[in-house]
């Protein structure tokens, strides 16, 4: 069922009594944040512990000629300076992506993208480091660059992986789903067929933390011990173990509290290895930070897809197929996070929303003289380019028929009993009531006096624009059967020990980024036990103290972990029912639960509370045959099948006529994420998602001119919002829970992220619609769309 | 983090000090108030001062006070002081304007209005609306003080009339009766450096006309103000079609180029919209003080 | 060279380099790592600290040119063993996720709220505009300010880490009924109805 709902955006905290479990609490972690007790990379000091510097390259592409360490290492304060050459000593030059190309850790041969990693500084402090670079001389001989993905495959483009023997071209891979024919003949037969090049530009995570590690390697018992900001701890001690050759159970990854990932820290970077090679030559700890600049040219990037999209309709709007061709971008090295099997990650979902009779994709990744990445900043694998390249779609395609671009989504959504709806490319829809999302959306944004007054602005020249977009969002990899990265199955772990005075400890597989996952674990065992969230500790981030698992990236903590918790917890119930049997000396199929405790059907009063379980169950109680004497439980949750979270989002911007400034003046969202734990940390995750997509529709780009400089590495170019560009964000929400999952949860943490740019672009180009504007590429900065206004939808520059 | 080559520091105690200071220290010394420009330089390493004269401490420099038809204005003044004075914005709303959308109000707790005339970014507010103002900078020296004229004050980007071992002191601005003034930028984002800017100062007649104008232009290639602008308006009624007329002569001496904030072509559309913007705010509340 | 400042009411003294910029001073000379940094050009606020009660970005200014002034960090937020209201709003509200900005956030609410008891949202975007916060998308930092603007003397409860998690229930009654659909739909495996 979907339970709908509206509400005020700012409600006052009610005083109505709470069960334990789901709802508004404040969050456990914020006492040490406000008091600036968080312990981010950075705090980290170990005794005796070095500092460190990379030195880059100032070009895009150039052979190495030279490289002269020997003034740096005068240096009084420089204890090393590690180059290529010294790796290739260890077989430690390039080391394996997440998608199974390799990467340099430090260039031996060519610089392959403007602030690669050259050589490695390492010294007392972090200003003698940072002197030291400029003390190392390097000879370069400039190549030609490739920055521009079009250009990729002509037959005189520069070959960026000449390393790679027999490599001829630029080409990484060609990629297809659907059903080709069957989706051309739908073209063919079709009353309307619309077609419209889509550019999402390379963007940036840009988390305000920047990447970092501190290596400590114990020469003496061989253990490695990496702190480092990282999102998916485990998967990363793994890798090290392959990399290094240290093994696994030598390396205990710590993810202290990290100041924001947004995918951003879920690969490996040379960084990290330089700080691990760093501190076994040197003997002593290594603190490795980059700055902003590095973060920005050199950290995975986002997108950075070119979508040529054709859409086929009947002509009183009924949406027949979509088709797409992608050119992607993955820069010098193909070191996307996704999962094996699907090289544009989870950009097969392109089908969006709607029943469609047929639809294909094909997509060609290319190299590049750009930094590697491309899965990252809350994508959820690739959803955003798919969500808005379909949404811009169907605006182009409602603009074509004449018709309102609400009314044409209505027209064509998978119905509430078409679920469980198996897609043309090969994904099962679990759950959904687009409709309703649909019309509460439309009804808290007073959609039809919208409409009115744009109306009447029109009359008087204003241009205000109206944007609606919905999406599916496909979060909570995986299916250990479909998904796994660099081999490892997309499976999380969760172990729960409730202590004999009943107060619990549950370790997870996951690592917040700000997401709140010591709340919203803790009241997930909460409701299953009955435990109050105050006295259930969760533990993260350190792979000594943790189950495996693969990690917090693409939405999948809830849908994954928090199936692991709830699991676990339930596994621990049952636990306690044989104990409680025990204690009461009743079998246990005559106890019935109700949240805290099992009783005796038919005698509530008789029973027992999971703390007295737990202390019966460590104490003397004479337990049935096969129950050890404790109250834990582990598990590892493989789930079923993927979630299926989604939205429906309205814009509304004014666009000055005379300047081309866009401000955006409301926003509207209403998401369904299914189960909801904590409404208060779900409006957050909306609230931060609805900013991005704010940042990337009006200001955040990173271009490269042609020589290949990037042009946005610092804050003065990359653009982020601030308070003065976003709303006070409107928002609402239907429930429908997914099927299978253990509580019926989702995932929220991309939704916004993902459903926000295309609203706000359909808003900008609903607004120049007098100027006959159909489409225009993102961000829609003041130039943009003063050009678009004259006509010309992209400036040169 | 990005961090500054070394250097020795000095804390200056007085104008004086500072301009022995100067002499002593010479050509690899520089002055730092604020910091807000020279420390990110400094940081990428792209200055490299040998020593840093720090002349926050001169108070002397810190002021803003009205001096018969003259306001002086303290070169030490903070960008949030300019900003928050009400006098200042009655006499002079352009300085509010701009001051409004100089940076970030972090960043205008430190700045002051002598740092950013001396950086002399292209993309500088403060640079244009002393032109328009026709301000006078007040330079100490080794050789006693002078009083420049802001064009003799600019040199073009990044370069100014303040000598190595001299030190910008004050800005005094004329304040003239029936006179109004406004300043508009467009940026990307808040706090962004200006895709393109302008400011204006019309004084008017008792009749109502034109009695003085003045047009400035900031980010968009023009050094000093819109030549012909005065000519073109003195004498006139203002109107929607004069400020057309202005704004097709900014359009015309501007000489703005392409980056990342845009094309020529839109840059140049700017210099015309934003001039019409600015004189028909300026024209009104030169003709609300005429009235008040 | 030595310098010499009050730190949240303490007087500092330190021989340093010149070039040592505040927030590194902060950091890691005084060992306050409550203060991050989160670029390089004074651009993202997180290193916002008061510098005789005005925010100012520690990245920035050089610890040479702090000395001889008052500076207050996040640490030195709470007075008397109570949290500032302005700490409790961020609680309340939602104003963090990841905890980076709020440092630099809270301060300059502080500051905004010492000058301006009761300022219009506006006011508050504007006070915190040259400081940016990736995760929470700033409604709920408006909020939090305005929750102690609201609250001047906050909770009036002790510096006690705020443990009662039962009270600040009600955003919506419907979410209490809403898992049990969910449970019962998930262990019966049965379609969702619509």
């Amino acid at each position: 069922m979907t339970v709908i709902h509206d509400r005020p955006s700012n409600p006052a905290a009610g005083d109505e009594d709470r069960p334990i479990g789901y709802g508004r609490i404040q969050r456990k972690e914020d006492p040490r944040f406000v008091r600036g007790q968080g312990h981010y990379l950075d705090d980290i000091v170990l005794p005796g512990m070095l500092h460190s510097a990379i030195l880059r390259a100032p070009v895009a592409h150039a052979r190495l000629v030279s490289i002269d360490t020997t003034n740096a290492l005068a240096h009084p304060k420089v204890v090393a300076v590690i180059t290529g050459k010294d790796l290739l000593g260890l077989k430690l030059a390039w080391a394996p992506t997440l998608s199974a190309d390799v990467q340099a850790v430090l260039v031996t041969d060519k610089v392959r993208f403007q602030g690669q990693e050259v050589a490695f500084v390492v010294a007392e402090d972090r200003y003698a480091a940072r002197d030291a670079l400029e003390l190392i001389d390097v000879e370069y001989d400039v190549l030609p660059p490739l920055v521009d993905a079009r250009k990729a495959l002509d037959p005189d483009a520069p070959v960026i992986r000449d390393e790679i023997e027999g490599r001829t071209d630029n080409r990484i891979f060609d990629w297809e789903i659907g059903d080709k024919a069957e989706t051309d003949a739908v073209f063919a037969s079709a009353d309307v067929v619309v077609s419209q090049e889509v550019v999402y530009p390379r963007v940036h995570p840009a988390p305000l933390e920047t990447c970092g590690a501190v290596a400590d390697f114990d020469a003496v018992n061989g253990k490695l011990t990496l702190y480092e900001t990282t999102q998916a701890p485990h998967a990363h001690r793994t890798l090290f173990a392959i990399v290094a050759g240290i093994p696994e159970h030598k390396i205990r990854i710590v993810s202290p509290d990290i100041g924001g990932g947004f995918g951003n820290k879920v690969g490996i970077y040379p960084g990290y290895i330089l700080a691990v090679v760093g501190s076994i030559v040197s003997g002593r700890p290594v603190k490795w930070v980059e700055d902003r600049s590095e973060n920005l040219m050199s950290t995975s990037f986002a997108r950075d897809y070119i979508m040529q999209g054709d859409i086929a309709a009947t002509k009183d709007g009924k949406i027949l197929a979509l088709r797409t061709h992608v050119l992607a971008d993955h820069g010098a090295f193909n070191a996307t996070a996704q999962p094996t099997k699907n090289p544009a990650g989870f950009f097969s979902i392109f089908t969006g929303s709607y029943d469609l009779k047929a639809a294909y994709c094909s997509v060609t990744g290319v190299y590049t003289n750009k930094a590697p990445g491309g899965v990252a900043y809350a994508c959820s694998f690739r959803v955003t380019e798919a969500v808005y390249l379909v949404e811009r779609m169907v605006d182009v395609l409602a603009r074509k028929l004449n018709m309102d671009p609400a009314e044409l989504r209505l027209k064509n959504f998978i119905k509430p009993e078409q679920f469980p709806y198996a897609n043309k490319t090969g994904w099962v829809y679990d759950s959904g009531n687009y409709e309703a999302a649909m019309r509460l959306s439309m009804q808290l944004a007073g959609y039809e006096d919208l409409r009115r007054e744009q109306a009447e602005k029109r009359e008087r020249g204003e241009l205000m624009g109206i944007g609606v977009a919905f999406f599916t969002e496909v979060v909570g990899a995986g299916p250990r059967k479909h998904f796994d990265i660099v081999g490892l199955g997309m499976a999380d772990g969760a172990e729960l020990r409730v202590h004999p005075t009943g107060k619990a400890v549950v370790r997870i597989s996951v690592q917040s980024q700000g997401q709140g996952h010591e709340t919203t674990f803790a009241q997930i065992v909460a409701e299953e036990l009955g435990i109050p969230p105050e006295d259930i500790e969760v533990v993260h981030g350190d792979t000594d103290q943790t189950p495996f698992g693969l990690g917090t990236y693409g939405s999948r903590s809830t849908p994954v972990s928090g199936g692991a918790v709830a699991l676990v917890a339930r596994k621990v119930r049952e636990k306690a029912k044989l104990i409680a049997g025990a204690m009461l000396e009743t079998r246990p199929e005559d106890l019935e639960w109700e949240k805290g405790r099992w009783f005796v059907k038919g005698d509530p009063s008789v029973g027992k509370t999971i703390a007295e379980i737990a202390m019966g169950a460590h104490g003397t109680v004479a337990l049935p045959e096969g129950v050890d004497g404790n109250l834990d439980a582990e598990v590892t949750y493989d789930p079923p099948n993927l979630t299926f979270p989604f939205g429906a989002y309205i814009c509304v911007v004014d666009v000055d006529p005379g300047t081309g400034q866009v401000k955006v003046r409301r926003f509207v969202a209403v998401d369904d994420c299914g189960t909801r734990i904590n409404p208060m940390i779900i409006e957050g995750q909306v609230h931060g998602g609805l900013t991005d997509g704010v940042g990337m529709a009006l200001m955040e780009i990173i271009e490269f001119d042609e020589a290949g400089n990037c042009l946005a590495g610092s804050f003065m170019d990359y653009l982020i919002p601030t308070a003065m560009e976003v709303p006070d964000w409107e928002t609402g929400f239907t429930v429908t829970p997914s099927p299978h999952h253990p509580i019926g949860a989702k995932g929220i943490g991309e939704s916004a992220t993902v459903g926000s740019p295309p609203a706000i672009v359909n808003a900008v180009v609903d607004a120049l619609a007098p100027f006959g504007v159909t489409h225009m590429d993102m961000p829609c900065t003041p130039a943009r769309v003063w050009a678009a206004m004259q006509g010309r939808a992209r400036p040169p520059i | 983090m990005q961090i500054p080559a070394p250097f020795d520091y000095v804390r200056a105690t007085s104008v004086d000090n500072a301009l022995e200071l100067l002499a002593r220290y010479g050509p690899e010394s520089r002055v730092v108030a604020g910091g807000h420009s020279l420390l990110p330089m400094m940081k990428l390493r792209l200055s490299r001062p040998e020593w840093l004269i720090d002349i926050n401490d001169l108070y002397e420099l810190d002021f803003i006070l009205r001096d018969g038809n003259k306001l002086r204005v303290g070169a030490l003044t903070r960008h949030t002081t300019l900003l928050e004075s009400d006098e200042v914005a009655a006499l002079f709303p352009i300085v509010r304007d701009a001051e409004l959308v100089i940076a970030d109000p972090v960043v205008r707790n430190r700045g002051t209005i002598g740092g950013s005339l001396c950086q002399a970014d292209p993309a500088e507010d403060l640079s244009t609306v002393c032109d328009v103002l026709a301000a006078e900078a007040v330079i100490r020296g080794p050789r006693g003080e002078r009083i420049l004229s802001m064009s003799e004050f600019h040199r073009g980007p990044y370069e100014t009339a303040v000598g190595q071992d001299e030190l910008l002191c004050e800005l005094r601005f004329g304040i003239r009766p029936r006179t109004g003034s406004a300043y508009e930028k467009v940026e990307r984002r808040v706090g962004d450096w200006a895709v393109g800017a302008a400011g204006a100062a019309v004084t008017l007649a008792a009749d109502g006309t034109v009695d003085d104008a003045a047009v400035g232009l900031t980010a968009l290639g023009l050094d000093h103000l819109v030549a012909d602008a005065a000519a073109v308006l003195r004498g006139r009624r203002p109107d929607e079609e004069l400020f057309a007329q202005a704004g097709r002569l900014a359009a015309a001496a501007c000489d703005p180029v392409a980056d990342q904030r845009g094309p020529v072509d839109y840059k140049r559309h700017l210099a015309d919209e934003l001039t019409q913007r600015v004189l028909r705010r300026a024209c009104a509340r030169a003709a609300q003080m005429q009235e008040g | 060279m030595q310098i010499s400042m009050t730190v949240n009411g303490n007087d500092v003294t330190s021989e340093i380099e010149p070039r040592v910029l505040l927030v590194h001073y902060i950091r890691e000379v005084l060992g306050l790592t409550g203060t991050h940094w989160g670029c390089d050009t004074s651009n993202c606020g997180t290193c916002v600290v008061l510098m005789d009660g005005q925010p100012v970005k520690s990245c920035t200014v050089l610890a040479a040119m702090a000395a001889g002034h008052d500076i207050r960090t996040v640490e030195g937020l709470a007075t008397g063993g109570t949290l500032d209201p302005v700490q409790q709003g961020f609680m309340e509200e939602h104003g963090l996720q990841c905890g980076f900005c709020t440092p630099g956030m809270m301060l300059t609410a502080r500051a905004l709220l010492d000058k301006n008891p009761h300022p219009d949202d506006t006011e508050i975007r504007q006070a915190i505009s040259g400081q940016i916060c990736r995760c929470t998308g700033y409604a709920t930092i408006v909020r939090s300010v305005q929750w102690a603007a609201a609250h001047p003397a906050g909770h009036g409860l002790d510096d006690a880490p705020a443990t009662d998690y039962s009270a600040g229930t009600g955003l919506d009654g419907t979410d209490t009924a809403v898992p049990d659909v969910a449970t019962e739909t998930a262990e019966t495996g049965t379609e969702v109805k619509a």
